[in-house]
């Protein structure tokens, strides 16, 4: 069906960006980028141990995800570092030992490049297969978690006093997070996931009217950044990951100009301050 | 004046010598009262006193470390949070905020905005607002819910004082609607909304409670307060038999000085009754040689664990 090597890289990457879309919300409105960092750098512990114990590569990376972010909250509650002190000492030893690891198996040649910037052009039809399927289960997921998340990113308290479950909902969302950078590594690497997690999120917010809209935004844009990123890197002969990067951040600085700008603040002050006259 | 009281009822919500601790330090102890349908029972002390922690602890936010609180099974609670910063990136309408906790019916949001009078801004984004509307968008925000149990912490912070005033009656008004009950975190330590059936002076423990005084019938007040708001807001006269020291002790009526304060510990006010003179053994507290109890002298006391800081 996908017989083309960039027609596959094509769908691959549009099912990634869809999916991101949402949760990148989530990691902007909770400030979370860094969080995000942490556990796709820890992704390459998850390789090494993958080689190590001879364990599936995606597992094994979603289960040192998910227990880099559990640590973290541990950390967190014991509260003596501040959270951006604990996140770097955790992305980067995580990073490190995992080069670390692979460096010391001599007998597994591994392309670490591929690893970190993404090898996009070389998915597989069974890549497709988890990215489509896995990031289904993930848009599902967001959908049902959708209120408790929400509710909890404004403000936790309330969330609970009203009867939702914040802490719940919270490590749901570390997991899909995991399962996402899992997903994802193969994609655009390690250290460019956070970037299709938060570049489309952040071009959307200038767009949105509401959280539901943003996160649908969300998605659209990570689409179109993928699209041009893969085109562009086509036609350019430049590495596809990186290339999706620059065409994600290319619309978010379009974003940024003041094209209908000046009508829209004078909509905004009427509608805000239009009472009071 | 309706009377939405009823004896046969339970409360809403009961605390029982309810104490919450963090960090090896109790934020707040031995506190004890609850509010029932149609009640308003309002917190009032100074800061860092533990009146959002008890709230938070009446509304089952944060777990009693001793003691107890009961809530009434499915109690709907409606909250409005002292603080709540929404982020910038977050696009939230007054409208999508209504329905942040649970879905509700157009006519549901329509009408909660009306009566805070911001239905004007229904479609505003919530970081546009001025403190006062935002204010008045969570108090919509947790009204529209119909809860059985509104509870507000400081809802008058950045509103001016005419302001204030409509929303104390609007407060009122909620309460004589939906005959819920209310509990209100003030930041103000002697004026407090009229309609309050109980006032609770809070300081790490209950210093104080009982009824407000009604400023409406004394005349000096009412031309402090003006007319209108001598209707909406009453003064409460502390009745407090102890002063807390600036290093944190508890300087007691009878001239002794405790680390802590307990409702139970023989110092105050109706617990003389029960004061155990000749329970030598009653090292919650240290008295003055004067004190007459028999107890140790404060001098000597100052070696006592109990004294020391820890």
């Amino acid at each position: 069906m996908f017989d083309d090597f960039f027609t596959r890289a094509l769908v691959a990457g549009i099912g990634l960006a869809i999916t991101v879309g949402p949760l990148g919300c989530f990691v902007i409105w909770r400030r979370m980028a860094y969080f995000g960092d942490t556990m796709a750098h820890s992704a390459l512990l998850g390789v090494a141990l993958s080689l190590l114990f001879n364990l599936n590569l995606m597992l094994s990376v979603f289960i040192v995800a998910a227990v880099v972010s559990l640590l973290l909250l541990l950390l967190q509650k014991r509260g003596a570092l501040s959270t951006d002190a604990l996140l770097g000492i955790l992305s980067h030893s995580a990073l490190s030992i995992g080069l670390v690891m692979v460096a010391f198996m001599t007998w597994v040649r591994i392309d670490l490049v591929g690893f970190l910037f993404g090898d996009i052009l070389a998915v597989s039809e069974a890549d497709i297969d988890l990215v489509w399927g896995g990031g289904i289960l993930v848009l599902f997921a967001i959908v049902y978690l959708w209120r408790p998340l929400l509710a909890s990113t404004v403000n936790p308290e309330l969330a609970e006093a009203e009867g939702l479950q914040p802490e719940r909902a919270r490590l749901y969302f570390m997991l899909l997070m995991a399962l996402v950078i899992a997903i994802a590594m193969k994609i655009v690497g390690i250290l460019l996931i956070t970037s299709l997690l938060i570049i489309p999120a952040a071009t959307a917010r200038r767009f949105a009217t509401s959280p539901e809209i943003m996160a649908v935004l969300a998605s659209v844009i990570g689409a179109l950044a993928v699209t041009g990123g893969l085109f562009g890197s086509l036609h350019f002969d430049t590495p596809s990951g990186p290339s999706i990067v620059v065409a994600a951040m290319g619309l978010f600085v379009l974003s940024l100009l003041p094209f209908g700008r000046k009508g829209e603040i004078e909509t905004a002050i009427h509608s805000t301050h239009g009472g009071h006259h | 004046m309706l009377n939405f009281r009823d004896p046969d009822q339970k409360p809403l919500v009961l605390l029982n010598n309810a104490g919450v601790r963090r960090g090896g330090r109790w934020l707040v102890r031995g506190v004890e009262f609850s509010i029932s349908r149609g009640e308003i029972v309002t917190l009032i002390g100074p800061n860092g006193s533990g009146k959002s922690t008890t709230a938070k602890a009446a509304i089952g936010v944060l777990k009693p470390d001793e003691g107890w609180v009961e809530r009434k099974p499915g109690l709907r609670v409606g909250y409005v949070p002292q603080k709540l910063a929404i982020d910038w990136t977050l696009p939230l309408t007054v409208e999508r905020l209504m329905t942040l906790t649970g879905p509700l019916k157009g006519r549901e949001i329509e009408e909660a905005l009306h009566s805070t009078g911001i239905a004007h801004l229904a479609r505003a984004e919530v970081q546009h607002l001025s403190g006062g509307e935002f204010q008045r968008a969570l108090l919509a925000r947790a009204i529209a819910r119909k809860p059985d149990l509104l509870v507000l912490d400081e809802p008058v912070q950045g509103v001016d004082f005419s302001g204030e005033i409509a929303l104390y009656d609007l407060i009122k008004s909620i309460r004589n609607q939906t005959g819920c009950g209310i509990l209100l975190i003030s930041h103000d330590l002697h004026v407090v909304m009229a309609e309050t059936d109980t006032v609770i002076c809070l300081n790490g423990h209950v210093c104080c409670r009982g009824t407000p005084q009604v400023v409406s019938q004394s005349p000096e007040y009412l031309k402090l307060f003006g007319s209108r708001a001598a209707k909406t807001l009453a003064v409460y006269s502390h009745d407090h038999d102890h002063t807390h020291l600036p290093d944190g002790r508890v300087l007691h009526a009878d001239g002794s000085i405790t680390e802590h304060c307990h409702p139970d510990d023989g110092h105050h006010h109706g617990a003389h009754a029960e004061h155990g003179h000749a329970d030598h053994d009653h090292a919650d507290h240290v008295h003055d040689p004067d004190c007459g109890c028999g107890h140790q002298s404060r001098l000597q006391g100052l070696g006592n664990k109990e004294t020391r800081r820890v």
